[in-house]
C-alpha cells in the first residue's frame, strides 16, 4: 500500500468512524428526548394513587317492566322452580338476546359441597346455563373471585363441573383482572381493584346468591353477593359493612337476579359447615330488583327489612324498592 | 504540562468535590451544610444511573441529564469519565499505585496485561440490566450495587463520614448509626484491597459503569494507539496502564480509560491520541455471544426469583416503612440506587440501609428504624426526597406531607401506623402511669389519645383505724411516700375519690374532698391514661416509638400497615 493509499484508508475509515458516532449520539440523544421526563413521578393531591386511572362497570340490566319486577316460586326442585320463575318475568327471551354473552355471578365463596348451602347450588348453574344456551347465547361465563382457594371453591362447590357440564367457560380469579374503578358519589370504592376482566366483553350478567345469615351483615342475599367482585384486602370495608354492599348495589347494574331459598342457611352464617344450620324453605326468587329480592329473602331468616340497614341505604340510592309488596311480586307453586 | 499531570490535578478536583458533596449532605446553618450545593452532581453525571432508571422505569428523569452529556462525550472522546473523572475510579488508582510502586518493571507489566477475565464487567452489566428489563415479570433496579458512583456516595457518607466523625464531630453533633453499615463498608474494603492484587480491579472486572462505557466507545472519533505498526518492543507504555488494555499490541480499546500513563511512558512517542485507530490493531468489546445472552438471560430470570419471597407482594414485611415520599414499592425499587444519599442528610438519622428483609433486592435501600437516631422522622421535614436523585423518594412539599393546601383532600403522607403493645406498655400492662407517646405525637389534634381509668394497686385495700384531720390512718404498712405523686388517689366505700398528697408507712393524707367515716374500708388507687391511637390521625413518624421509655422492644411501634403510598395496605376506608 502507498503511503497516500494509506492516508485514504484512514480517512475513509475515520468518516465512517466518525458517522457511526454521530449515529450512536443522535440515537442517544433521540432515546433521551422521547423518554425526557422533566418532573418525575406526579404528586398526588387526591387520595389513593396507587391502582391507575379509574374505569367503570358496564350497565348490563334490561328495561323494567311493572308488574314483571319479581317473581316468587314455591318449590323443591331448583330446575323447576327457577325456571318458572323466570318464566314469570317474561321468559329468558326477555334478559338474553341470541349471541349475547352471558356471566354468571354465583356466591363460589366457599371450599364447602353444595349441601351445606354457602355456596350457590349446581343446580341453578346448570338450570340458567341451559336457559341462556337454549336462547343461543353466544357464550356463557360463571364466574366469582372466592373467599377461600378458588380452585378448591369451584370444585368442592359442583360449580366447576355442573357449568362445565352445561357448556359455560368457567373463570378463575386472577390478579391481572382486576383493575381500580372509582364509583362516582361513594365513599367507599374510591380506585378499588374491582374484579372487571371477565364482565368486559360480556352484555349480560346474572346474579345468583344462596340466602344465609351473616355475622356482620345480618344476612348475605344477592346484593352481599356482589362483595365478590371487589379485589384487594377488601376484607377493610368490614368496618362499614353496610355501605359497602349498598355501593355495590349501586355499582353493579345486573340483567336479573336469582336469590335460591331453597335452603335457607338460618344460623353460623355465612359459612354454615352443618346441615343443622340449614333449614328447608323451598323458595326461588328472579327479580329485576334486587333490594326487593333481598328485602323479601330477609322475611325468610325470620328478620325485618329495617334489620338490614343496607336495603335503605340502597333504596334511597335508588337502586331499588324494600316494599316488595308495592311490586306486586308474582306468585306460584311449582311440583 | 504533561497531560498526566493535568489528568490528576482533574482526578484529585473531582475526587475533592466529591468528598465535598458528601460532607455538605447535612442538615444544617452553617455555609458548609446543605446550601444549594449541587450534592447530587456527580451520581447524575453517572451514565448508569440514567441507563438503569431508564431502563426500569422507561423514562429519563429531568435532572439525570448531565448524564446524556458524559454518553455523548465518551462516544467522541472514549472513556473519560473512567479515567478523570471517577472518584471511585480515582482512590483505585492511587490504591494501586501506591500498593504496586515498588514492584519491578516486568512486574507491573505483567499486573497491567489484558486478562480476559475484564469480560466479566460486561456480564455484570448485561446481567443488571436484565433484571431491570421486564416490568411483566419484575423489573427492579440492583445496578446500585455495583454502580461505583451510587457505591462510593454509600461508603462515604454511611461509613467513612460516620467513622470519622465518631472523634472529631467534625459533620454531626452525634455519632452517626447506619445498621448494615458493616457489609457496605466490607464490600467498600474489598474493593479498595483488590488494587494491592491487580490495579484497580475492580474497574477492570467488575464496574459496570465502565463496561456500559466501554460498549458505547466503540466508534470513539479519538483513540489512544500506536502510530507505528512495528516498533520497540519495550512494553514501557504498559507499565502503568489503567485500563489494562495493552497498548503496545493490539489495543483492547473498551479496555482503554484514558488515563494517558502510556503516551506519557513511552520514550519513542510512539503512542498517541488520535482519530487514527492503532497501527498494531484494535479489539473491540471481548464477549461471546453466549455469556451476554446467559447474562442477560439469568438477570431477567433473576428477578422474578427474588420476588418468590413475595416481599413486594402479600407477604411484604412490615418493618419496611420508607421515608416520606417514597413511591409504592414495585415503582421504588425501579428507581433507588441505594446510594445513601437520604439516610446521610437524614437530620434526625431515622432513614437506616436496610438488610434483606424487604426481600434481597431491598439490601441497603433506606428504611426507617425509630430506635436509631434523635427522633423519628420530623413533622416539618422533606429533606430526604429533596436529596434523592431519582426520585425514588419524590421531592415532596411541607404542604404535601402534611396534607394541607391542595393536598388537604389526599390528606398527609402516612409512613405508617403506631400500634400500642398494650402488653409491654406502662400503663396498660403495669399500672405505671406514662404516656410520654402521647405527649410527643406532633400531630395536632393528637393521634394519641388516653382512655383514662383508676385501678386498684397491687394490695391497696386497706381498712380505716383512725381519721385525724385530713389524715388517715391505716391498719396495715404501706411503702412511705410512694403514693404522694400526684398519681395516687383514695376511694372511699361511697365511691368518692380524694388525690393522695400524702403518706408515710401507716397513713395517707388527702387534699381536698370530704372527709370519710372514721372506719371502714378505702382503696388506694392510681389514675391511668392509657394510650390508645387515632387510627385516621397517625402518620406513622415514630416519634412515640422513639420517645416510648420502654427502650428496647418499645410499646409503641411503627409499622407499614396503613401507609398512603400503597393503596392496599391502608386500614382506613
Amino acid at each position: 500500500m502507498t503511503e497516500s493509499n494509506q492516508i485514504n484508508s484512514s480517512r475513509r475509515q475515520l468518516i465512517i468512524r466518525g458517522a457511526k458516532a454521530a449515529a450512536s449520539i443522535a440515537a442517544a440523544v433521540g432515546v433521551a428526548r422521547w423518554l425526557y421526563d422533566p418532573k418525575g413521578p406526579e404528586a398526588k393531591t387526591a387520595p389513593d394513587p396507587f391502582f391507575g386511572e379509574a374505569k367503570g362497570l358496564p350497565d348490563f340490566s334490561v328495561p323494567r317492566k311493572d308488574g314483571q319486577v319479581i317473581s316468587i316460586v314455591k318449590g323443591e326442585n331448583r330446575a323447576k322452580t327457577v325456571n318458572k320463575a323466570i318464566e314469570l318475568l317474561g321468559g329468558i327471551e326477555r334478559f338474553i338476546n341470541p349471541g349475547d354473552i352471558v356471566v354468571i355471578k354465583p356466591n363460589v365463596g366457599f371450599a364447602t359441597p353444595p349441601i351445606l348451602g354457602a355456596t350457590t347450588h349446581p343446580d341453578v348453574i346448570t338450570a340458567v346455563v341451559k336457559l341462556c344456551y337454549a336462547r343461543k347465547a353466544k357464550k356463557v361465563i360463571v364466574t366469582d373471585n372466592s373467599i377461600n382457594d378458588p380452585a378448591s371453591c369451584f370444585t368442592i362447590s359442583g360449580i366447576s363441573k355442573a357449568a362445565s357440564a352445561a357448556g359455560a367457560e368457567v373463570i378463575m380469579p386472577r390478579e391481572s383482572y382486576f383493575s381500580p374503578l372509582t364509583l362516582e358519589g361513594g365513599s367507599l370504592i374510591k380506585d378499588w381493584p374491582i374484579y372487571c376482566a371477565p364482565f368486559a366483553k360480556a352484555n349480560k350478567l346474572i346474579g345468583i346468591a344462596p340466602l344465609k345469615n351473616h355475622h356482620r351483615s345480618a344476612a348475605s342475599m344477592i346484593m352481599k353477593n356482589w362483595y365478590g367482585l371487589l379485589g384487594g384486602r377488601r376484607n377493610v370495608f368490614h368496618q362499614d359493612i353496610n355501605n359497602i354492599i349498598a355501593e355495590l348495589a349501586v355499582l353493579v347494574k345486573p340483567t336479573l337476579v336469582i336469590l335460591d331459598g331453597t335452603v335457607t342457611m338460618m344460623t353460623n352464617g355465612p359459612t354454615g359447615g352443618s346441615v343443622s344450620d340449614l333449614k328447608k324453605t323451598n323458595t326461588m326468587i328472579a327479580s329485576c330488583d334486587m333490594v326487593a329480592a333481598d328485602a323479601f329473602g330477609s322475611s325468610m331468616l325470620n328478620l325485618r327489612p329495617a334489620d338490614l340497614p343496607y336495603l335503605a341505604i340502597a333504596e334511597k340510592a335508588g337502586v331499588g324498592t324494600v316494599d316488595y309488596e308495592s311490586l306486586k311480586p308474582l306468585r306460584t307453586e311449582v311440583t | 504540562m504533561k497531560i498526566t499531570t493535568v489528568r490528576r490535578i482533574n482526578q484529585l478536583f473531582f475526587f475533592a468535590l466529591f468528598v465535598w458533596f458528601c460532607i455538605v449532605t447535612t442538615v444544617g446553618e452553617k455555609f458548609w451544610q446543605i446550601r444549594n450545593w449541587p450534592i447530587n452532581w456527580i451520581l447524575q453525571l453517572d451514565p448508569l444511573v440514567a441507563l438503569g432508571t431508564i431502563i426500569s422505569t422507561r423514562k429519563f428523569y429531568g435532572p439525570l441529564h448531565c448524564a446524556l452529556g458524559v454518553v455523548i462525550l465518551t462516544i467522541i472522546f472514549g472513556r473519560f469519565f473512567c479515567g478523570w473523572i471517577c472518584p471511585f475510579g480515582a482512590i483505585h488508582q492511587f490504591v494501586g499505585y501506591l500498593g504496586n510502586r515498588r514492584k519491578k518493571l516486568a512486574d507491573k507489566i505483567r499486573l497491567n496485561a489484558y486478562r480476559k477475565a475484564q469480560c466479566i464487567k460486561y456480564l455484570v452489566l448485561i446481567f443488571f440490566l436484565g433484571m431491570a428489563a421486564f416490568p411483566s415479570l419484575a423489573s427492579t433496579l440492583q445496578t446500585g450495587l455495583l454502580d461505583p458512583i451510587p457505591l462510593v456516595t454509600r461508603s462515604f457518607q454511611l461509613v467513612l463520614l460516620p467513622i470519622f466523625d465518631r472523634g472529631t464531630y467534625l459533620t454531626s453533633v452525634n455519632a452517626r448509626y447506619y445498621e448494615f453499615g458493616w457489609l457496605i463498608l466490607a464490600v467498600f474494603a474489598a474493593a479498595i484491597l483488590l488494587n494491592l492484587v491487580i490495579p484497580r480491579f475492580y474497574c477492570r472486572f467488575i464496574c459496570p459503569t465502565g463496561a456500559f462505557l466501554g460498549i458505547i466507545s466503540r466508534f470513539s472519533i479519538w483513540r489512544i494507539g500506536k502510530i507505528k505498526s512495528k516498533g520497540i518492543e519495550c512494553k514501557m507504555c504498559e507499565k502503568a496502564c489503567e485500563g489494562g488494555c495493552e497498548p503496545n499490541g493490539n489495543i483492547k480499546i473498551a479496555e482503554c480509560v484514558l488515563c494517558f500513563n502510556c503516551r506519557d511512558g513511552c520514550q519513542h512517542h510512539h503512542i498517541a491520541y488520535k482519530t487514527v485507530p492503532s497501527l498494531a490493531g484494535e479489539t473491540q468489546v471481548d464477549i461471546s455471544r453466549r455469556g451476554v445472552v446467559l447474562s442477560f438471560v439469568s438477570g431477567v430470570l433473576a428477578a422474578p426469583a427474588i420476588r418468590l419471597s413475595g416481599k413486594v407482594a402479600s407477604n411484604w414485611y412490615t418493618g419496611v416503612v420508607r421515608p416520606p415520599g417514597a413511591l409504592a414499592e414495585p415503582e421504588f425499587l425501579k428507581r433507588c440506587l441505594k446510594c445513601g444519599q437520604c439516610m446521610r442528610v437524614c437530620p434526625t438519622n431515622v432513614i437506616q440501609p436496610a438488610g434483606i428483609e424487604g426481600g434481597l433486592e431491598g439490601l441497603w435501600t433506606p428504611i426507617l428504624n425509630n430506635r436509631i437516631g434523635s427522633s423519628g422522622c420530623q413533622l416539618n421535614c422533606v429533606a430526604c426526597g429533596q436529596v434523592c436523585p431519582t426520585s425514588a423518594i419524590r421531592p415532596i412539599t411541607l404542604d404535601e406531607k402534611r396534607g394541607l393546601g391542595v393536598f388537604e383532600s389526599a390528606g398527609p403522607i402516612k409512613l405508617g401506623t403506631a400500634f400500642v403493645d398494650q402488653g409491654r406498655c406502662l400503663p396498660w400492662a403495669m399500672d405505671k402511669p406514662c404516656i410520654v407517646c402521647q405527649e410527643n405525637c406532633p400531630v395536632s389534634p393528637k393521634a394519641i389519645f388516653t382512655k383514662d381509668v383508676f385501678t386498684t394497686v397491687r394490695d391497696g385495700v386497706v381498712s380505716i383505724k383512725q381519721v385525724t384531720g385530713s389524715t388517715i390512718e391505716i391498719d396495715r404498712d404501706i411503702p412511705a411516700d410512694k403514693f404522694a405523686t400526684g398519681d395516687y388517689y383514695v376511694l372511699f366505700e361511697d365511691g368518692s375519690r380524694c388525690k393522695i398528697s400524702s403518706n408515710t408507712a401507716t397513713s395517707v393524707g388527702i387534699s381536698e374532698g370530704k372527709l370519710p367515716a372514721s372506719a371502714g374500708k378505702i382503696e388506694i388507687q392510681v389514675r391511668l391514661q392509657k394510650p390508645c391511637v387515632d387510627i385516621e390521625k397517625c402518620i406513622g413518624c415514630g416519634v412515640c416509638e422513639h420517645e416510648c421509655p420502654v427502650s428496647g422492644r418499645r410499646a409503641i411501634r411503627i409499622t407499614a400497615e396503613g401507609e398512603t403510598r400503597i393503596t392496599d395496605r391502608r386500614l382506613l376506608l
